[in-house]
């Protein structure tokens, strides 16, 4: 007899379950397999020479010592890699980064020199054996110092280029220039404003830090030819296509595999010198190499995320309505570009900076600049720079909202585009797909009782013995996730696409393989999910696998919430394309024609008859035991998904904290999180997203930061010091939802991972900063921790 | 983060222990939890030639009363000091303070004579010894000596112990139960994290008014600082504001620390002097 429709329903475990992650069985028996697990026959190791001083010409490098160590195979340098003209690599900015110091160190722990030996013990003995010869030459930290005209000339290899990847070079440290929106525009709606607003605020240099450093293994078979890396990668399909390019194999022998990734956040996207040295030197050497950073060499030398030094400016109305917004930013990129951006936006998505709001005309400019520090500008649990552009418009809001004297609540709920505006395009030409704005706003401010709150803040400041200082903070964000369409979109000409290839077997259980790779995120578990709903098969039977460019179609990877957005729409294009093969066996095998079948939950049925069906389990089985005659047996797709847009992911964030006025110590007392993701996959996995990008956000505003000293010596690269909230440090997170699905998304999802990180980290800003603005703080730069925070204190004459 | 190789005994007793130190002199280091010296050496910043490793040896480890003492061995860990009801009981202050440093894997090896021995000024277990005016007792080649913990602290990583001695055991006075009251306040970043300012007080007090009073700083200056002018502004009077703020400000005059990521010299004065009133109101509070 036929099973309850519901029952059915909840076999499948399909979209919109609370399905548990399938991953967790093997992570938390420790049974995981991270690129440190791998071990291969004959495997040497390999450890980095790093550069103590941030700016210097090297004058000598003796490797005697170190090769007179027993074990030591090799020791390389620059001079080594020239002849295979490895020893600079382009960056995929369009600029070229040294692999190995070449006569030049330009930051402190810059790569210089390789040692491979049996084993990493050896290896770090040999690493100090290796003796360099350095003449310092003077540093230069601050990119505003950078840009002066008898600053020291940072990248000699481009002395008289001035043209960049970007175009024009007005200076010798300077990278790009680059702009959108309509100035002209924007400056006659300044000249005509009623009131305008300007903040200046540095959005600090912090680090994605996940639990796994990055490494490789390498290995060259010199007999076959063929190249096999292990790699900690966020997107190893693109990995293999420069991998080719530089060493010259055939992307058919490169194979890359990116096992079980122990978190990203952007810090994977990049190709490093390790990695590229490990695999010469597994070429040279006709061994498996494995190179594994340690912690200090992720924080100092691997890509970091923001140093944007931004001013805002706001124009607008007495009564609190936008008419224009300029942004300048000054970009500090470290010593060479190798952010991690679509080819033709050095500076991401930064122009979404006009937000949720509706602004007639805005102009933003970006310049990046030079300096002696580490490279990177990755995108940190965000997509591209949005981090950045979001924070700066919500500051710029509550600055208005504050020198008008209207609530921060009052002054979004007037200048946001409106639901029936969508969708909608911005003063910098992004076409917004769908928002409720309004809708999520009122919903917040009702369950956190925000007149309520406004009133306890009141009588706080109203009692001078109150140990603490209330703020209140409030943002309002929309972000631009899945890059992205190929008309615009590609990193080193590739479009950015993604891909999805799914075969059904026999028997009614389905392997799907995918561009995509999780660091985190759960696609084992959600993909099936999308395919369990598209396909009627049980999500249990539906295996997931990334990673392994051997056997997995060609994407993009995961980074910039991407993979539900585009690889999302792969998988359920790709699952359609075999429901649409599934319904013809099923009209020959019921004998009726596709039109009389309609589809419900696991089978097609014929309209009207319950007792008349076929399964997908039974179509499976015929599809390669008695296809329709002229059909070719089997039950697979593949599906390359171009999107036609971003989706745009938005949320209201509020959070409360009392702030001791004796320590600077900030206390997070509530914190509430609306997101709207659009169509809702798992929402325990959502809710778990949340809850982790909440953590990385409250750890960048109160407490991450690398900073550096005069002569660049990079601080607070360890763990004592870089903050990475524990379980006794992380707040209590209330979550909500709304629903707005995109759409031109095949789910109407828009992804989810990064909003929380996007919208929180201003919120804590606003929120610190409100416990002030009676006292007139308009801005407080990041990290809130308690001794920035009590110095604001002593400023504004706070006693306790 | 790999130190360079270097040797390891493993002794069972503490002569053979001393003996082992003459024998590889100057290149020896006692490993006890290890937490302070294993970093140090895979940072590379500490490099000796051979480790003695205490932990199997019994006599070090434990904490009883005997004639009127309270005796730590050295080797006892911080989880150890945190469970013992003995110390709950009369030594309140090692178990509150003990749960304020570093993290819960640290205490699970981290040993109280180790935290000690360092000479870390960053280190909690300083200032809380000289609080409780502990004696340290060292046992050499030329037998035992003791130490009192206010004498034994002389600079960063510097301490009084010679290096053929090793630090056995720690004992302090067990409180009267009616009028002693001790706190350690503790201002840090984060968990795991050492003291932006911590500090330690033991106060009596008698029909109203204060016996006794000892206050201790962590890591604001080269040492430990045992802040006697701070405990005498406090001592033969009630405690009031005026004189709970006569000994922040004689507690703050003496700091001298270093700036640094958790903040510069006048956070850390007055971090440190937040949490001596801090420590004072709670202490008292807990005088009954
Ligand atoms: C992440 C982290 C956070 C920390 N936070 C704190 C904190 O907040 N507060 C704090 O107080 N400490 C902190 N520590 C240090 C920790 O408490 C150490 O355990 C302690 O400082 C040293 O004790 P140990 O038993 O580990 O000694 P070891 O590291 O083994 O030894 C330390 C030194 O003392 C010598 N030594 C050890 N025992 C003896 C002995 N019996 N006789 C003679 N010499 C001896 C050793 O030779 C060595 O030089 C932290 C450590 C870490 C790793």
């Amino acid at each position: 007899m036929n099973a309850p429709l519901k029952d059915r329903q909840a076999a499948l475990q399909g979209m919109g379950e609370s399905r548990l992650r399938k991953e967790d069985a093997r992570f938390i028996q420790g049974k995981g397999n991270y690129v440190d697990d791998i071990k291969m026959p004959g495997m040497l190791f390999m450890d980095i020479v790093r550069a103590p001083v941030a700016h210097a010409r090297i004058k000598k490098i003796n490797k005697e010592a170190a090769l007179a160590i027993p074990g030591v195979h090799a020791v390389l340098t620059a001079d080594d890699l020239k002849p295979l003209k490895l020893h600079w690599m382009p960056t995929l900015a369009g600029d070229v980064q040294a692999v190995l110091a070449d006569e030049k160190v330009h930051f402190q722990m810059q790569e210089v020199a390789i040692v491979i030996a049996d084993d990493r013990y050896i290896a770090a003995d040999a690493v100090e054996a290796v003796v360099v010869e350095y003449d310092e030459l003077p540093a230069v930290i601050d990119p505003f110092k950078a840009l002066e005209q008898d600053a020291p000339i940072l990248r000699e290899d481009l002395a008289g280029k001035t043209e960049g990847a970007h175009g024009k070079r007005y200076h010798h440290n300077h990278i790009f220039t680059w702009d959108s929106g309509d100035k002209e525009k924007a400056d006659a709606a300044f000249s005509a404003a009623q009131v305008t607003v300007e903040q200046k605020m540095f959005y600090q240099r912090v680090h994605p830090c996940p639990l796994e450093t990055c490494g490789c293994v390498a290995s060259f078979d010199p007999i076959r030819g063929e190249l096999t890396t292990y790699i900690t990668s966020q997107a190893p399909h693109v990995v293999r296509t420069v991998v080719s390019m530089l060493s010259g194999i055939p992307e058919s022998k490169v194979r890359i595999i990116s096992p079980d990734i122990g978190g990203g956040f952007g810090n994977k996207v990049g190709i490093y010198p390790g990695y590229v040295c490990a695999i010469v030197a597994s070429i040279v050497l006709g061994r498996p190499v494995k190179w594994i950073e340690d912690r200090i060499e992720n924080l100092s030398s691997t890509a970091f995320a923001r140093d944007y030094h931004m001013t805002g400016e706001l124009a607008a109305t007495n009564e609190g309505k936008i008419t224009g917004l300029r942004v300048n930013v000054i970009a500090d990129h470290g010593a060479f570009d190798s952010c991690a951006d679509p080819t033709k936006f050095p500076a991401g998505m930064f122009h979404i900076v006009s937000g949720s709001y509706d602004i007639p005309a805005a102009y933003c400019r970006v310049d990046g600049v030079y300096t002696n520090k580490a490279p990177g500008g990755v995108a940190y649990r965000c997509s591209f720079r949005v981090t950045e552009a979001v924070y700066l418009i919500e500051r710029m809001v509550d600055v208005l909202a504050q020198k008008l004297n209207i609530d921060k609540a009052e002054i979004r709920r007037k200048n946001f585009i409106r639901k029936e505006q969508f969708p909608y395009t911005s003063a910098f030409g992004f076409e917004y797909d769908s928002g409720d704005y309004h809708t999520a706003l009122d919903k917040v401010l009702n369950a956190v009782d925000y007149k309520g709150l406004r009133k306890e803040q009141a009588a706080t400041r109203a009692n001078p013995n109150s140990p603490t200082l209330m703020g209140i903070g409030l943002v309002s964000f929309t972000e631009v996730v899945g890059a992205g369409p190929s008309k615009i979109c590609d990193i080193l000409g590739v479009g950015m696409f993604d891909s999805c290839e799914i075969r059904v077997h026999p028997t009614g259980s389905a392997i799907a393989r995918m561009g995509t790779i999780t660091q985190g995120q759960g696609h084992q578990t959600t993909y099936a999910q999308i395919i369990a709903t598209e396909l009627g098969l049980p999500s249990e039977v539906i295996q997931v696998e990334e990673g392994d460019t051997s056997t997995a179609p060609y994407g993009l990877g995961t980074y910039g919430s991407r993979s539900t957005p585009v690889a999302g729409a792969a998988i359920a294009l790709a699952s359609r394309k075999i429901h649409a093969k599934a319904k013809k066996i099923a009209a020959h095998l019921l004998e009726v024609s596709e039109n009389d079948l309609e589809w419900e939950i696991d089978r097609f049925k014929l309209k009207g008859d319950d007792s008349k069906f076929k399964t997908m389990k039974d179509i499976a089985w015929a599809a390669y035991h008695q296809p329709p005659a002229g059909m070719e047996p089997g039950l697979e797709a593949v599906h390359y998904y171009d999107p036609p847009n971003f989706t745009y992911p938005f949320g209201i964030y509020l959070c409360v904290v009392d702030i001791d006025k004796a320590t600077g110590e900030t206390k997070v007392r509530r914190f509430y999180a609306l997101d709207d993701c659009g169509t809702r996959i798992n929402p325990m996995i959502i809710d778990g997203q949340i809850h982790g990008g909440l953590t990385e956000g409250y750890a960048v505003a109160m407490g991450q930061q690398l900073t550096f000293d005069a002569q660049g010596n990079i601080q607070g690269n360890t763990l004592m010091d870089y903050f990475l909230p524990t379980a006794v440090e992380t707040p209590k997170w209330e979550t909500d939802f709304t629903v707005t699905p995109s759409p031109h998304h095949p789910l109407g999802a828009k992804g989810v991972a990064e909003s929380p990180h996007v919208g929180s980290i201003p919120t804590f800003t606003s929120a610190v900063v409100d416990a002030f603005a009676h006292l007139g703080v308009t801005h407080m730069n990041m990290p809130h921790n308690a001794y920035r925070v009590w110095q604001q204190l002593q400023a504004s004459g706070v006693t306790s | 983060m790999i130190p360079p190789s270097f040797g390891y005994s493993a002794p069972r007793t503490l002569p053979e222990a001393l003996q082992l130190m003459v024998q590889h002199g100057d290149a020896a280091k006692i490993l006890a939890g290890g937490h302070s010296l294993l970093p140090m050496m895979k940072l590379r910043f500490a490099e000796p030639g051979h480790l003695i490793d205490i932990n199997r040896i019994p006599e070090l480890k434990g904490i009883r009363e005997e004639n009127g003492l309270i005796k730590i061995g050295a080797m006892t860990t911080e989880n150890e000091l945190i469970d013992s009801v003995l110390l709950q009981q009369k030594v309140p202050l090692l178990p509150e303070a003990a749960r304020l440093i570093a993290d819960p894997q640290v205490r699970n090896r981290g040993t109280i004579g180790g935290d000690i021995a360092h000479g870390d000024p960053g280190n909690d277990h300083p200032a809380i010894s000289i609080a409780l005016d502990a004696t340290f007792i060292l046992t050499g080649p030329r037998g035992q000596r003791n130490v009192a913990a206010a004498n034994f602290f002389l600079g960063t990583y510097m301490t009084d112990m010679q290096s053929d001695e090793i630090l056995t055991s720690i004992h302090v006075k067990p409180f009267s139960t009616n009028k002693t009251g001790s706190a350690y306040c503790k201002l840090k970043r984060k968990t795991g994290d050492f003291a932006t300012a911590g500090a330690a007080v033991v106060l009596e007090i008698s029909a109203g008014v204060v016996s006794l009073a000892r206050i201790a700083l962590t890591n604001v200056a080269p040492t430990a600082l045992n802040a006697k002018a701070a405990a005498a502004a406090l001592v033969g009077k009630p405690l009031t504001d005026a004189s709970i703020k006569a000994a922040v400000d004689a507690a703050m005059a003496i700091c001298d620390p270093a700036e640094d990521l958790r903040g510069d010299i006048e956070y850390k004065t007055a971090m440190a002097g937040e949490m001596t009133k801090r420590a004072i109101r709670l202490a008292a509070s807990r005088c009954k």
